[in-house]
């Protein structure tokens, strides 16, 4: 074969759990398989090669193509091997001259009614029935070409970034068996009877006006070119692959990078990846395309002032630049006048190395993180209820689970990989909680419906659990034993008296979330008695004023129905950004080294101050919010922000523009000039995921290799530039290889200690811990016993958001993701995939429309106490009366010059989540009032 | 007001294409010229087609019979005094079940068939309705297991197989729920008796569905009906409906505490869903395709859940069974081939119907005796047995007896028991031609050799028609036919090359072919 690597070795059905193993003798050798296997598998794994064209290990068995037939010692005629399964001694045949003939028999049917254009076919050379023609030896096609046939049927390119050739199709419904066991949309389907069936992509025959959610696993799964990426028609095959992992999301699928020289021609999902088994979204499989965007920068860049142009120069230059600016300002304004933001989207080396740089070379803490914004919340309260700063479960953990309940997240579009392992749950039966203000995905859709829809008032969610638990503790269905042995009794006492007062109970509560209290009495029965109960939260829970406490509220929960330790249980977040949970993990927090210790306590800081060679602050830095808050007091000069936009994505944006103005150094280090960099004084280009070595930790602490899969455009990895900044201002770094950085993490971090390279390598993934005790990592924590001893119930009074309506600002907004934008759109937004999404829009209720004029697709003006925006609204009753709603993925709406300064108690992540807001329509053309306005002073002077 | 007479007309789907409901019609208002008090029951038919509208009337000494009665025999009838059984009229046929036709099966499944009102529940009570019913809800499920199979019931569909070790597969698998389905998809060609039962006797399936979910203890039952049965499916959701009312159905049948519920769906018109994994796919709501076995639908079928699928006449003989005993119902038939088969004869034939009879007797007697030949009169060609999916054989082979394993040794098949008759002007060449045609159109295009290989089949057929000395494509049609039988996923693709071989054995001279076929 011509392109070795480029697809995997496949075993024709999926493998069996049973412990049971059975010996069977399979063309005279003998194999043991566990109980359940097919006879294809089983011959697979011997080596043993069975023609097939339907079947895949990655989906059920089918037995439609009838190629894999074989001869059975004492059974009747030619079973297939796909659909029988091994029995003790078992004798098979599986190649013989009767079943030579009737395959071909079948390839000749096959190849009567298929375009013979192998060579200039795009899967030329890696096509499954060109190899089992030559398999089975097909040397004539007797019935002609004459006959009825699909040869001449269309084309369907609406896909942008793949076509269906109905011509090439064997109708062996493996792409239909992906949609529906996969990705479990049900998107396609086969129409017609006989010789009259096809695959076809809903009523409109067209995937881009189907529910088709571009996750490409029916191309992966098509054996011809029927489903074929365009890259790969307009390419040619690649030659070689590189496993790496997704830069996206934080489920951190694992994907093979298939190249062609030095261009990465497409993306496969890889089977072996732990966290997406072969599964990927439209971002992670198709958007990836930024990469060779021409929008990249790739040369650094630098200018005085930002009012004037970019000068462009050599890297050297921009490093010296840099150094001495920041030396100049700590010399001028102090040491702790600078400082850096870790990003979330980067490697763990090039986190913990820029930590390092401000940590050692910095010489202050002023380290913070973009998780800031997103999941603080998470890592503090979980670390208080439980003892680490992370989720219990793997993914996995989901298929055992019972009872799922959502919280705040809309996994289908935000984590569309684990929103499919969540709905191949829910489709075996699983009940459903959806706490949510917006009608999600899986509130209903075919074959799925939530049991359970709570759609509460916004920032309300710390009320609504607490009945939950008044609910559990009221009606006696709380799990004693567990408690008891598990947590700690004194303050369970404690927080028993609280729950049970009459504050907490359902019918009081009704009144502050709008949630009927039978409803939520119900879900909390269903909680803590249907089963294993799993809670998957995301930012709905974080992103508020009270999102520590909420995430406190849900560990309540978790221990008091004994849901945690086991799978199918857990207290899980969805992360956002692919590697939240390592830039956490890595010491990005002002107060924190890495593995979540406390720089004041001085035998870590001695560890560290040992390793690194220089004494370490015992104060905690600056946290970003601060940073802009001494900016603005003139206190703060100079910053290093590393792949975050946060101009568009930090709330209250116009605050943030004016805190950037008044530095005299801004450091960004993009891909893309983002909105950020219009402040920043210098710009060091930046590398994507496929021009670095590094790893990320994924939302269930999986930590995974990224590869350089090709040369880096702008020159340098991001984890070089800091090491030359470091040395630039004296303190020379001796990296040579991410994989040191690593080695150093281990050296230093008790939970990282068994990790190394290599090991990855080996295992393909680990989960930390990973130690002495774990060798192999942790899938499922708090086990036997919590990590911080006893479990710790926390008091979780509901205190109400400071943003609340009133007259002049009646409406609350919420904002979100959608499926084909990914963040602040940065990178998605320079790809094909604005077709299906290509502007931020406002959720109104018909009727909130209705008072207000308010037609569908209307321009309507955003406005809060912060300021105001101007975007289409669309009507919907997705969310409730008084609710709206909007995503920030596109920087012209600038949905965040709306949202408050409000932040959580405890770890200053913003209330991106509740904004009191009026809406009113636009009569005028929006050009003509700004929505596209470059002179931000329009909009800065709106409303400060 | 109870009338003084009481005059049957026949309301099944049949009957009425004949006219019997514009007869029925004539035969009231006439009725109310004259001043006559009739009492009009619209009854199942006896399933002698050839007399309906067959006018039944009731006499102390039992039903007498005016055939083929039309709207302008009405008035004569009445001159004649027919309410009152008078044999004074030319369409008098005597004493309805002493025609030989009925008066030489045996009725056990169709015992009621044609006697009684079929909606009402009373006549089925009254007829032993519901008296096995009775005796299952006192027998352990083992027992009424045991008994059907001491019965040597096999599955009316087509495959015969056992009913008994199926309902024992499904009683022994562990499940919380099982479900019963009746494949009420009739769809062969040259078939009716499903129909028949579901017009005219409803009651009888509905009871045989019921002892079902009691010996496997399914609670839960379901009849997949074909689209095209509206008639059926009045009859049987009034029937349903009124099993519920009066306590038979629901959740304490005969206030035995036991539950069982029923319902129906009516089917999309595909053939293919009378297959019973693809009828489970469309009962589930999806695209009526094709499972792979195993797992059986007895261990893995409905939802995933054990479940019992028989046919409607399968079920509907369940009742007998236990109401009479196993035994007596295996003292009927052959030695493989137990009880009686509704056999449905039709085509160019004389005198089409049904006809219950023990298994073993022949197909010369069940065409020339019950059948009377063919109606055309020329000299019988070919017969198909079993449907579409069925042999052709020629008239010097109609000695063999209907019995299962007998018609499987001349590759032919009992299926669902529907006989076609051709005489000499048959056009084998078309006949062979529609079998691949018939299986393209209602394939269900998941496995390969049935969804290219029928299609294929058409144009090898046509092209050897205009061909017929070339042998290349004879042994093309050949090796097609091998590859569609041995490799098909289902019995459609698989048993489509029956008729096609059949053909090319026993008609190759008629066709013109030179070579001899030897496949059964």
């Amino acid at each position: 074969m011509a392109f070795v690597n480029v697809k995997l070795r496949d075993l024709g059905t999926p493998p069996s759990s049973s412990s049971k193993m059975v010996t069977l003798e399979i063309d005279g050798i003998k194999v043991s398989v566990p109980e359940g296997t097919s006879v294809l598998r089983a011959a697979s794994i011997a080596g043993i090669r069975i023609p097939k064209l339907c079947a895949t290990d990655t989906l059920k068995p089918f037995g439609s193509c009838r190629l894999c037939i074989v001869e059975i010692e004492g059974k009747k005629g030619y079973p297939a091997s796909c659909t029988t399964f091994v029995e003790e001694g078992m004798k098979v045949r599986t190649h013989s001259e009767r079943l030579e003939k009737l395959r071909r028999g079948i390839m000749e049917l096959y190849i009567s009614d298929h375009p013979l254009d192998c060579l200039t076919c795009p899967a030329n050379g890696n096509c499954e029935l060109q190899d089992m023609a030559g398999f089975v030896g097909l040397r004539e096609v007797r019935y002609g070409f004459e006959g009825k046939n699909h040869l001449n049927l269309p084309k369907d390119d609406s896909n942008p970034y793949f076509t269906f050739d109905t011509s090439k199709c064997i109708v062996c419904y493996r792409c239909v068996r992906a949609c529906d066991e996969i990705q479990n949309t049900i998107a396609l389907t086969v129409e017609g009877r006989g010789f009259n069936s096809l695959v076809k992509p809903g009523p409109s025959g067209k995937f881009i006006t189907s529910e088709c959610v571009s996750c490409g696993a029916c191309v992966v799964a098509c054996p011809t070119s029927a489903l074929m990426e365009k890259s790969v028609i307009e390419q040619g095959m690649p030659d070689r692959s590189v496993r790496t992992t997704c830069a996206f999301c934080g489920v951190g699928c694992s994907f093979n990078a298939e190249i062609k020289g030095e261009k990465v021609v497409r993306m496969i999902p890889n089977k072996e990846g732990a966290a997406n088994h072969g599964h990927s979204c439209v971002k992670g499989r198709f958007a990836w395309v930024y990469v060779y965007s021409k929008d990249r920068v790739t040369k650094p860049m630098i200018r005085k002032s930002i009012n004037d142009s970019w000068k462009e120069v050599s890297w050297e230059e921009a490093i010296n630049y840099v150094a001495s600016e920041f030396r100049r300002i700590q010399e001028k304004y102090g040491k702790y006048a600078i400082g850096a933001i870790t990003s979330s989207r980067c490697t763990n080396e090039e986190v913990y190395i820029l930590q390092k740089l401000v940590r050692a070379v910095f010489k202050n803490n002023n380290v913070d993180t973009c998780a800031r914004v997103c999941h603080s919340p998470t890592g503090y309260g979980l670390k208080a209820a439980f003892g680490t700063s992370a989720g219990t479960n793997n993914f996995d953990s989901v298929l055992k689970a019972d009872v799922i309940m959502v919280v705040g997240a809309n996994p289908t579009e935000g984590h569309p990989v684990f929103g499919s392992l969540l709905k191949k749950r829910l489709r075996e039966g699983a009940k459903l909680i959806v706490i949510d203000p917006r009608k999600i995905e899986l509130v209903k859709i075919p074959h799925i419906k939530a049991d359970y829809h709570l759609q509460l008032k916004p920032g309300t969610n710390v009320a609504l659990l607490n009945a939950m638990a008044y609910t559990i503790v009221s009606e006696g269905l709380e799990n004693i034993e567990f408690i008891e042995q598990r947590c700690d009794l004194e303050v369970y006492k404690k927080w028993r008296e609280f729950i049970l007062r009459p504050e907490n109970s359902p019918e009081i509560v009704e009144e502050i979330t709008g949630v009927p209290a039978e409803l939520i009495r119900g879900a909390a029965r269903l909680y803590a008695t249907g089963g294993r109960s799993a809670i998957y939260y995301g930012l709905g829970v974080t992103e508020h004023t009270q999102g520590t406490t909420a995430v406190l509220a849900l560990a309540n929960l978790a221990m008091l129905t004994g849901n945690v330790g086991k799978e199918g249980t857990g207290v899980n977040p969805l992360r956002g950004q692919n590697n939240v949970q390592g830039s956490c993990d890595m010491g990005s927090f002002p107060h924190e080294l890495s593995g979540y210790r406390h720089v004041s306590d001085p035998q870590v800081r001695k560890l560290f101050e040992e390793a690194w060679g220089v004494s370490i602050n015992p104060e905690p830095g600056l946290r970003i919010p601060n940073m802009w808050m001494l900016a603005l007091e003139g206190k703060f000069k100079g910053i290093y922000i590393q792949g975050e936009d946060v101009v568009q994505s930090d709330p209250d944006v116009n605050r943030v523009i004016q805190a950037l103005k008044s530095m005299e150094c801004v450091v960004v280090h993009d891909l893309f000039m983002n909105e950020t960099a219009k402040y920043a004084h210098v710009f060091l280009p930046g590398c994507s995921f496929l021009e670095k070595d590094g790893t990320f930790t994924n939302a269930e602490r999986r930590i995974q290799l990224v590869k350089q899969v090709i040369p880096p455009i702008c020159g340098k990895q991001e984890w070089e530039v800091i090491m030359e900044i470091a040395k630039a201002m004296g303190y020379p770094m001796y990296y040579r290889h991410a994989s040191e950085i690593m080695d150093e993490i281990a050296k230093l971090t008790p939970t990282f200690s068994g990790v190394n390279y290599e090991k990855l390598e080996k295992l393909g993934s680990i989960q930390w811990p990973c130690n002495e005790e774990a060798p192999e990592g942790t899938p499922i924590m708090h086990k036997d016993k919590f990590v911080r001893g006893k479990g710790m119930f926390h008091i979780t009074a509901y205190v109400p958001s400071p943003e609340r309506t009133s007259q002049r600002y009646p409406l609350l907004l919420t904002t979100g993701r959608r499926l084909f934008q990914y963040n602040v759109g940065t990178q998605t937004r320079r790809t094909p995939n604005i077709i299906w999404y290509e502007e931020d829009v406002l959720e109104i209720h018909p009727h909130d429309a209705e008072e207000r004029g308010i037609k569908d697709g209307d321009y309507v003006k955003l406005e809060s106490r912060k300021g105001w925006i101007i975007l289409k609204a669309k009507i919907s009753d997705k969310v409730a009366p008084g609710v709206v709603y909007t995503t920030f993925h596109f920087p012209e709406i600038r949905t965040n010059v709306v949202t408050t300064e409000y932040s959580d108690w405890a770890t200053n992540c913003p209330e991106y989540k509740v904004t009191a807001v009026q809406v009113t329509r636009i009569y005028q053309k929006p050009e003509s009032i700004g929505k596209y306005v470059e002179k931000e002073k329009e909009l800065a002077s709106a409303e400060v | 007001m109870k009338g003084k007479y009481r005059i049957f007309i026949p309301r099944d789907f049949s009957s009425s294409s004949l006219g019997a409901d514009e007869v029925s019609v004539a035969i009231e208002k006439e009725a109310r010229k004259r001043g006559i008090n009739i009492e009009l029951v619209r009854n199942g038919s006896r399933g002698m087609y050839w007399l309906e509208p067959l006018v039944e009337v009731e006499t102390q000494q039992g039903r007498v019979g005016y055939r083929n009665v039309s709207t302008k025999d009405v008035s004569s009838l009445y001159n004649a005094e027919f309410f009152k059984g008078n044999g004074n009229h030319s369409l008098y046929v005597g004493f309805v079940e002493e025609v030989d036709y009925i008066k030489r099966q045996t009725r056990l499944t169709f015992e009621r068939v044609g006697i009684i009102d079929p909606v009402s529940i009373d006549d089925y009570i009254k007829h032993n309705g519901f008296l096995a019913l009775k005796k299952a809800l006192e027998m352990r499920p083992e027992d009424i297991i045991n008994e059907i199979k001491i019965s040597g019931l096999r599955g009316r569909g087509g495959a015969g197989f056992p009913t008994g070790i199926k309902w024992e597969t499904v009683f022994k698998t562990p499940s919380e729920v099982k479900y019963v389905v009746c494949n009420a998809d009739e769809g062969d060609s040259g078939t009716f008796s499903d129909r028949m039962i579901m017009e005219c006797d409803p009651y009888l399936l509905i009871e045989g569905m019921i002892i079902a979910g009691l010996a496997v203890g399914a609670q839960e039952g379901y009849i997949y009906l074909r689209s095209e049965y509206s008639l059926a499916k009045e009859v049987l959701q009034k029937a349903i409906n009124i099993a519920y009312e009066r306590g038979y159905l629901g959740k304490d049948i005969m206030g035995s505490g036991k539950r069982f519920d029923l319902e129906f769906y009516v089917g999309a018109g595909a053939y293919v869903c009378g297959e019973e994994t693809a009828l489970l796919e469309s009962l589930e709501g999806k695209r009526g395709i094709v499972r792979p076995r195993p797992p059986v639908p007895a261990v893995s079928g409905l939802w995933g859940r054990p479940t019992v699928v028989n046919n409607v006449v399968t079920l509907a003989t369940v009742p007998w069974i236990i109401r009479e005993g196993g035994e007596k119902y295996a003292n009927y038939g052959t030695d493989k081939s137990r009880g009686t088969l509704p056999v449905q004869l039709s085509g160019n034939i004389k005198r089409g119907g049904l006809v219950e009879v023990p298994f073993g007797i022949t197909l010369r007697e069940l065409i020339y005796e019950f059948g009377g030949g063919t109606y055309s009169g020329r000299p019988i060609k070919a017969v198909q047995i079993g449907g579409p999916l069925g042999a052709y054989l020629p008239e010097d082979m109609l000695d063999i007896p209907l019995d299962y394993e007998a018609l499987q040794r001349v590759g032919g098949i009992v299926g669902h028991g529907g006989i076609v008759v051709f005489d000499d002007t048959v056009d084998l060449w078309y006949m062979m031609r529609f079998a691949m045609e018939f299986c393209a159109r209602e394939s269900c295009g998941k496995c390969t050799p049935c969804r290219i290989g029928s299609q294929r089949g058409v144009e090898v057929i046509d092209k050897l028609k205009n061909n017929r000395g070339d042998e290349k494509l004879l042994v093309l049609l050949e090796d097609l036919m091998d590859v569609m039988m041995n490799t098909s996923l289902c019995g459609l693709g698989g048993m489509a090359p029956y008729p096609v071989l059949s053909i090319l054995r026993h008609f190759s001279d008629e066709l013109g072919l030179k070579k001899e076929i030897n496949y059964f």
